[in-house]
C-alpha cells in the first residue's frame, strides 16, 4: 500500500463531492485541489499525521456550500449547463474530440453529395423518392458505426442489409405512377431507420435498455433538427431577402445547391449534437412531453367526436383515412417518446393517468378507423393501399391494447412501470418486419401495381 | 484577534492586487503572504480567494496561466495587468483617505478624555 494511500482516496472523494457542485468548474477543482494539497503538506511539515492535515485543510477552505454560492455568484452564466463540443485547451486531453467533429463534417457532406448525385442522375422522381433514405440514412449509420468502433464483420453485415434494400427499391419493375412502389417509397425510411437504431445501440439491438436509449436518441434528435432547420429557414430566408435588394436571385442556388447540402447535412449534425449533449444537457422531453401529451389527447377527443357526428364510415374519405393514420403514428411517437422521458422508479402520478386518457383515445380512433376500413374493403375490396393501411392499424391497435392494459396496471400499482417500458421496447421490430413485409413481399403479391 | 468580516471583504481587493504586484503568485502563496502581513491576524476562509481572483481577472484587473508545480500538479499563477495597477493606486488613494480621517478620529478621541482628565 503506498504511503498516503487513504489521504489521497480522501482528497479523491472531496473532489468528486465538489464536483458535484454546478458553479464550480473542472479547471476550479484542479486549483482548488492544488491549494488543498500545499495546505495539507504545510500542517503535515508542522508535525501533524495525514488524517489531521486533511481536516485542518478541509476546515480552512471553509462551507463548500458558502464557497459554491461565491463562485455561482461570479460565474451565473455556468448555472446554464453549456455544452462543450471541442475542447478548448489542449490539456483537456480529449484530441479525438477534433477528429470527430472531422468526421461528423465530412460525412455530412457525404450525405449532401450522395443526395445531389441522386437527384442529378435519377429523373424519375418516383424512384428518387424510394431512394431518398438510402441517400442519406447510411451516412448517419456510417457515423455510429466509426463512433461506437464496428468491426469489419458487423459493419459488413449491416451493409449487406442496406445494400439487400437498394437491390429490393431498384430491381422491381414498379409499375410508374404504382401504388405498391408508393408503399415502398414509405416503408423504406422504417426499415432504414431500424437499421439505423441498430447501428446506435452498437449492434445490441436485443437490449430493451438500448433501444430505449435510441427511442430516446430519435426524440432528441427531431427536436434538434428541428431547431437546427428553423436557424437554417431564418438565415436563408433573410440572406434571399438581402440579395434580392441588391438585384441578385439566389432561389436558384438555394434549390440546387444549398438545400440538397443543408437538408441531409443538418441531420447528420444533429445526430453528432445530440450524441455530444446526452450527458451534459438535460433532455428537453420531459417538458414537451408534459406539455404535448394533455394536448394531443384533447386533440383525439375533438376528432372522436366529429368522427361520430359526421355518421357512416363509408362517407370517410381516404385521405382523411390517411391523415388519421398519420396522427396515430404521431400519437404513438409521442407515447414512446414521454415512456422513455419517465423515471421508471417515481410512482405513478397525475401524468399517467394523462397518458392513459391518451392512448385509450388513441384507440378509440383507431378502432373507428378500422371500423371505416373493413366497411370500404367490403364495398370496394382489395388493393394493396387499403391492405397496407389496415395491417398498420391493426399493429397500432394491438400496441395500444396492452399499452393500455399495461398502463391501468400501473396506476393500480400492480404492476412495475418496467413492464410498460418493456412492452413498447420489445414491440418495436414488429413494425419493422411488417415494413420489411410492405417492401418485399406486397410489389410481387399484387403484380408491381 | 479576529478582523470584522466586512473589514476583510473591503480590503481584499487592495491586499491581493498589492501582493501581486510585487510578483506573480499563485492562490496558496497569496493566502501565505496575507498570513506574513497581518501576523497571522487576517484569516480568510481559503475558498473564497478564488472566486475572488476569478472576479479581478473578469475585470482585468489579473491575468492567469495555467503552470506546474514543483510535484507537476497543475497550478494556476495570477499576475496583474497594467489596469490592476491603476486600480490599485485608486484604492490606495481612497484607502489613504480612509486610515487619515480614522487616526485623526482615534487622536480627538484621545485628546478630550486627556483634557476632562486635567480638569478632574
Amino acid at each position: 500500500m503506498a504511503p498516503h494511500a487513504e489521504l489521497e482516496a480522501q482528497i479523491d472523494r472531496w473532489r468528486t463531492y465538489v464536483q458535484g457542485r454546478q458553479a464550480i468548474s473542472p479547471a476550479d477543482v484542479d486549483e482548488l485541489e492544488d491549494h488543498l494539497r500545499e495546505q495539507i503538506a504545510d500542517r503535515q511539515a508542522t508535525g501533524l499525521d495525514d488524517e489531521e492535515a486533511f481536516l485542518v485543510a478541509i476546515k480552512r477552505l471553509g462551507n463548500l456550500d458558502a464557497v459554491s454560492h461565491e463562485y455561482a455568484r461570479e460565474h451565473s452564466d455556468r448555472l446554464w449547463k453549456q455544452l462543450v463540443l471541442v475542447p478548448e485547451s489542449p490539456g483537456d486531453a480529449n484530441a479525438p474530440a477534433w477528429s470527430e467533429l472531422a468526421v461528423v463534417l465530412a460525412l455530412a457532406v457525404g450525405a449532401g453529395v450522395a443526395v445531389k448525385a441522386g437527384s442529378a442522375w435519377i429523373d424519375d422522381s418516383a424512384v428518387l423518392m424510394r431512394n431518398l433514405g438510402l441517400l442519406v440514412l447510411p451516412f448517419l449509420a456510417a457515423y455510429f458505426g466509426w463512433k461506437r468502433r464496428f468491426t469489419g464483420a458487423v459493419a459488413a453485415t449491416l451493409l449487406v442489409l442496406f445494400a439487400a434494400l437498394a437491390v429490393v427499391l431498384n430491381v422491381y419493375p414498379f409499375a410508374a405512377a404504382g401504388s405498391t412502389g408508393m408503399l415502398a417509397a414509405l416503408h423504406a425510411p422504417v426499415i432504414l431507420w431500424l437499421l439505423v437504431g441498430v447501428v446506435y445501440v452498437g449492434g445490441r439491438w436485443r437490449s430493451d435498455k438500448r433501444r430505449m436509449d435510441f427511442v430516446r436518441f430519435t426524440g432528441e434528435l427531431a427536436i434538434y433538427y428541428t431547431l437546427l432547420a428553423l436557424g437554417g429557414a431564418v438565415l436563408i430566408a433573410l440572406t434571399l431577402a438581402t440579395l434580392r435588394f441588391v438585384g441578385l436571385d439566389l432561389e436558384p442556388v438555394l434549390e440546387g445547391w444549398i438545400l440538397p447540402f443543408a437538408v441531409p447535412g443538418a441531420l447528420v449534425v444533429a445526430a453528432w449534437l445530440v450524441e455530444a449533449k446526452q450527458y451534459v444537457v438535460e433532455n428537453i422531453a420531459p417538458v414537451l412531453t408534459r406539455v404535448f401529451t394533455p394536448l394531443t389527447a384533447a386533440m383525439l377527443l375533438v376528432l372522436l367526436a366529429v368522427l361520430a357526428t359526421a355518421g357512416g364510415f363509408v362517407d370517410i374519405d381516404r385521405n382523411l383515412l390517411i391523415l388519421m393514420d398519420a396522427i396515430l403514428v404521431l400519437v404513438l411517437c409521442l407515447l414512446l417518446y414521454s415512456i422513455s422521458a419517465r423515471d421508471p422508479l417515481s410512482p405513478p402520478g397525475l401524468f399517467d393517468a394523462l397518458q392513459l386518457v391518451l392512448v385509450v383515445a388513441a384507440l378509440a380512433v383507431d378502432a373507428v378507423m378500422l371500423g371505416a376500413m373493413l366497411t370500404r374493403i367490403a364495398e370496394f375490396g382489395f388493393s394493396p393501399n387499403k391492405i397496407a393501411a389496415l395491417g398498420l392499424n391493426l399493429l397500432l391497435l394491438v400496441h395500444l391494447c396492452r399499452a393500455a392494459w399495461l398502463a391501468v396496471g400501473f396506476l393500480r400499482g400492480r404492476r412495475p412501470f418496467a413492464a410498460v417500458e418493456r412492452w413498447q421496447t420489445r414491440y418495436l421490430p414488429v413494425y419493422g418486419v411488417w415494413a420489411t413485409a410492405v417492401v418485399v413481399v406486397f410489389p410481387p403479391l399484387f403484380g408491381f401495381i | 484577534m479576529r478582523i470584522d468580516k466586512d473589514l476583510v471583504a473591503a480590503s481584499a481587493t487592495p491586499l491581493v492586487l498589492g501582493i501581486l504586484s510585487d510578483g506573480d503568485l499563485y492562490g496558496y502563496a497569496i493566502l501565505k503572504r496575507v498570513s506574513e502581513l497581518s501576523g497571522g491576524g487576517m484569516q480568510w476562509t481559503d475558498g473564497m480567494l478564488y472566486p475572488l481572483l476569478h472576479r479581478l481577472e473578469r475585470l482585468g484587473y489579473v491575468s492567469s496561466l495555467w503552470g506546474k508545480s514543483d510535484a507537476g500538479r497543475r497550478r494556476k499563477h495570477y499576475a496583474i495587468t497594467p489596469a490592476g495597477r491603476e486600480a490599485l493606486a485608486d484604492r490606495q488613494e481612497q484607502w489613504a483617505v480612509v486610515a487619515a480621517a480614522l487616526r485623526q478620529v482615534w487622536q480627538s478621541r484621545q485628546r478630550p478624555s486627556a483634557a476632562v482628565e486635567g480638569w478632574a
